[in-house]
């Protein structure tokens, strides 16, 4: 097997295959290369080119408003990520979680949640946080390593970021099960849950038993699996043999692929989905077919195991592009507006820059704050101990 | 699902509140109870319904309080553990079975990365009264992964509390205590001691959940001991005084936070103490007691501080249980030992 850098630097003479900007079908299951093929079932209202098409199963009535707002999402939220990678590179956070590529899954989704419905979040999802209406400042104390996320998880209905793979999955899949036990499901008023991961976490054994428990317990449960392909330098093909939407139909519920750079269709396809879950008629597996614009983090070099062509053959898939071609052509925005969204965005930037740069250290009791609900007085005489010793380095004296 | 209706006379309130039960009964009279007092307090696990649990403590619950708050769940611990983790979030206070102390690796990842962590990463915005009730220890024949005492990988873990009864009458309170308290609490139950009977009086006010205690008084050597071994400590000492010997037998209760007060009482006067444990000794509860004895009492000790304990190996098949198990006999030994000191 060649090595990672000839795959980004391909000699003049390679053969055809190892650089054609669409991958043959053999790379794709050596785990080589990731697709962009979604396949007969993938649902799209919104082509790359900016086209409205139909779907027999899920369409969806916009207003020039309603995608103006959409689209504005889209731009600021991707204004937060780009600045926030590049507060990283500048050593003012220690590290960033790009979601540069996923803005339609994320903002679609999000926008298909009611205040009622409740969201477990990943660590990527900078663009559900948004829609949950929490300021884009509020995150990066976990970036910066002086909080673990700031903001009220029963107040916003946003659970904190959950790091570790799959995790979130069975803490959603008991939390849609109180929603059910509260007899908050089964009318239009009923209340849904979201749960959001990758494609490398369907590995996880939590995520399977999550859709076990949702499944026996009719949770009123949309499983958000936002494929972005790559789960850091290990390709789909690492995860599954079969689409992971399909996955779906062994748990006994369905399974819906959706274009996850078409903002529309996964509006759609998401409200549909939380609709039947808040009529009882839950658990529901999307599968938001997208691409990881960027590095898995700040500290990924994904020039080692992915072909750079490949982001070009993405880049025409762009979210928010297409967004922006649709509005022009239908005439429901100009130019106006368009530099409004710019100079919100600049706005946006500036505040991120300014605050990053002003967060403060926490205080050393920290460390030592909320472990117990009840208290600990072990730990309170370790704390106390410490904090003496500290106290007497106070003023220079040491 | 309609509201489960309440059959009274399966919780005929006895004509005493002195009752004669075993920890068996009195843990379910105190699920019971908790049940009755909050309905936001459910029960999970595997086989706990309709069959009332392999050792029945959950017995008659379902019955009366319903599928919807007596849950037969899928056979997965990591499922058990990581969806009370969801339904606390929501206002429940799930109480978690794990059919034998083996078993909860499973649901060791989501038990130290989210139930023990969740209140500490929203600084008390979360809390997370979830108990985990775990048969534990060896002494029953039983084959592999059913004998084992797990309990120093929860105390090691912040975020978690960690108890232990011995007797009828602290697995009645014990339990709902730990049902109440706002903190994520493992409870470890002697299994080998369920069928094991004492007074319980369901009235008495209950002393704290996180506090040793004394059981017998004595004067020339100390035993600490928790859970099964408490047993096997008290039956030492009162072996012991036949030969003139007085130990102080203590029953830890609490692993986690450890309430080392009394024992660090017992201990300058004594001067002499040994730890009883079914656990490998090494990075263990008894290592803690050990290290924190000699630097509170280190002019008292008459004698290292020395540990009973199982060996540092995987738990043995059962035909060795008795020689891998602390009894009477390496109890007093090691009390020998000390006092010859």
């Amino acid at each position: 097997m060649s090595s990672p850098e000839q795959w980004t630097h391909p000699e003049p003479d390679a053969a055809p295959a190892a650089t054609a900007a669409k991958p043959t079908a053999e790379q794709v299951i050596a785990g080589l290369r990731a697709t962009d093929e979604g396949g007969a079932d993938l649902v799209q209202l919104l082509t790359p080119e900016g086209e409205r098409v139909s779907h027999p199963d899920f369409d969806i009535d916009i207003t020039a408003e309603e995608l103006r707002g959409l689209y504005r999402d889209m731009v600021l939220i991707r204004r937060v990520d780009r600045e926030a990678n590049a507060l990283q590179r500048k050593g003012q956070l220690g590290i960033w979680v790009p979601l540069l590529g996923q803005e339609a899954a994320q903002i679609g989704a999000g926008r298909a949640m009611r205040e009622t419905d409740m969201a477990f979040p990943s660590y990527r999802e900078h663009g559900i946080a948004w829609t949950r209406g929490i300021k884009p400042t509020d995150l990066l104390g976990i970036f910066r390593g002086t909080d673990m996320g700031s903001w009220d998880p029963v107040e916003k209905r946003f659970h904190p970021y959950t790091i570790v793979i799959g995790n979130q999955v069975l803490n959603a899949a008991g939390y849609a099960m109180g929603q059910k036990f509260d007899g908050k499901v089964g009318d239009d008023e009923g209340e849904a849950t979201m749960c959001f991961f990758g494609d490398g976490a369907t590995s996880q054994g939590d995520v399977h038993e999550g859709f076990v428990w949702a499944a026996v317990y009719d949770a009123p449960l949309v499983f958000f699996c936002q494929n972005n392909q790559w789960a850091i330098s290990e390709p789909t093909e690492r995860q599954s043999r079969l689409p992971l939407y399909q996955r779906a139909r062994g748990y006994g519920f369905p399974g819906i692929r959706v274009d996850g750079n078409d903002v529309l269709a996964t509006l759609a396809v998401t409200k549909w989905a939380l609709d039947e879950c808040r009529h009882g008629n839950g658990p529901i597996l999307i599968e938001a077919f997208t691409y990881r614009m960027d590095a898995h983090t700040t500290s990924d070099d994904p020039s080692r195991y992915r072909l750079s062509d490949e982001l070009e053959m993405w880049k025409l898939k762009d979210p928010i592009e297409r967004v922006k071609v649709y509005l022009v052509r239908q005439q429901w925005a100009d130019s106006e507006f368009f530099e409004g969204v710019e100079a919100e965005a600049d706005a946006l930037g500036e505040e991120l820059r300014e605050f990053c740069t002003n967060m403060p250290d926490p205080p050393a009791e920290r460390i030592f704050s909320n472990v117990y609900a009840e208290g600990n007085p072990n730990l309170e005489a370790q704390r106390d101990e410490f904090l003496d010793y500290v106290s007497g380095f106070a003023g220079g004296e040491h | 699902m309609a509201a489960p209706t309440m059959d009274r006379s399966a919780a005929a309130a006895p004509a005493s509140p002195v009752q004669t039960l075993t920890i068996s009964k009195a843990l379910n009279l105190g699920l019971r109870a908790a049940m009755e007092a909050n309905p936001k307090v459910i029960m999970m696990g595997e086989d706990i319904g309709k069959l009332g649990g392999v050792f029945r403590i959950t017995d008659g619950l379902q019955k009366d309080f319903g599928e919807q708050r007596v849950l037969d769940t899928p056979l997965a611990e990591s499922g058990i553990i990581g969806t009370a983790v969801g339904l606390a979030i929501r206002g429940y206070r799930p109480v978690c079975e794990i059919q034998f102390d083996g078993f909860i690796f499973p649901g060791f990842d989501q038990i130290v990365s989210q139930v023990a962590k969740l209140h500490y990463r929203t600084q008390g915005k979360i809390k997370m009264p979830i108990v985990i009730r775990v048969p534990f220890g060896g002494g029953i024949g039983a084959v592999e992964h059913h004998s084992e005492s797990p309990e120093s990988y929860f105390a090691h873990t912040a975020g978690l509390k960690v108890v232990s009864c011995s007797n009828p009458s602290d697995a009645y309170w014990m339990i709902q205590q730990a049902i109440d308290c706002d903190d994520p609490v493992l409870f470890f139950e002697p299994k080998r001691r369920y069928y094991e009977k004492g007074e319980v009086d369901t009235t008495a006010q209950p002393g704290k959940l996180f506090e040793s205690r004394v059981l017998r008084p004595g004067t020339d050597a100390t035993l600490v001991a928790y859970g099964p071994m408490v047993r096997t400590s008290l039956d030492a000492a009162n072996a012991a005084a036949e030969d003139g010997t007085s130990l102080e037998v203590i029953d830890l209760r609490t692993l986690s936070p450890l309430d080392l007060a009394p024992v660090f009482e017992s201990v300058r006067r004594t001067g002499r103490l040994v730890v009883v444990s079914e656990a490998p000794s090494e990075s263990s509860i008894a290592s803690e007691i050990a290290a924190k004895v000699q630097q509170e009492c280190f002019y008292s000790l008459q004698a290292p501080v020395l540990r009973v304990t199982g060996f540092d190996t995987p738990y043995p098949p059962s035909k060795l249980e008795e020689e891998f198990l602390p009894d009477l006999d390496r109890v007093l030994h090691a009390v020998d030992r000390s006092l010859a000191w």
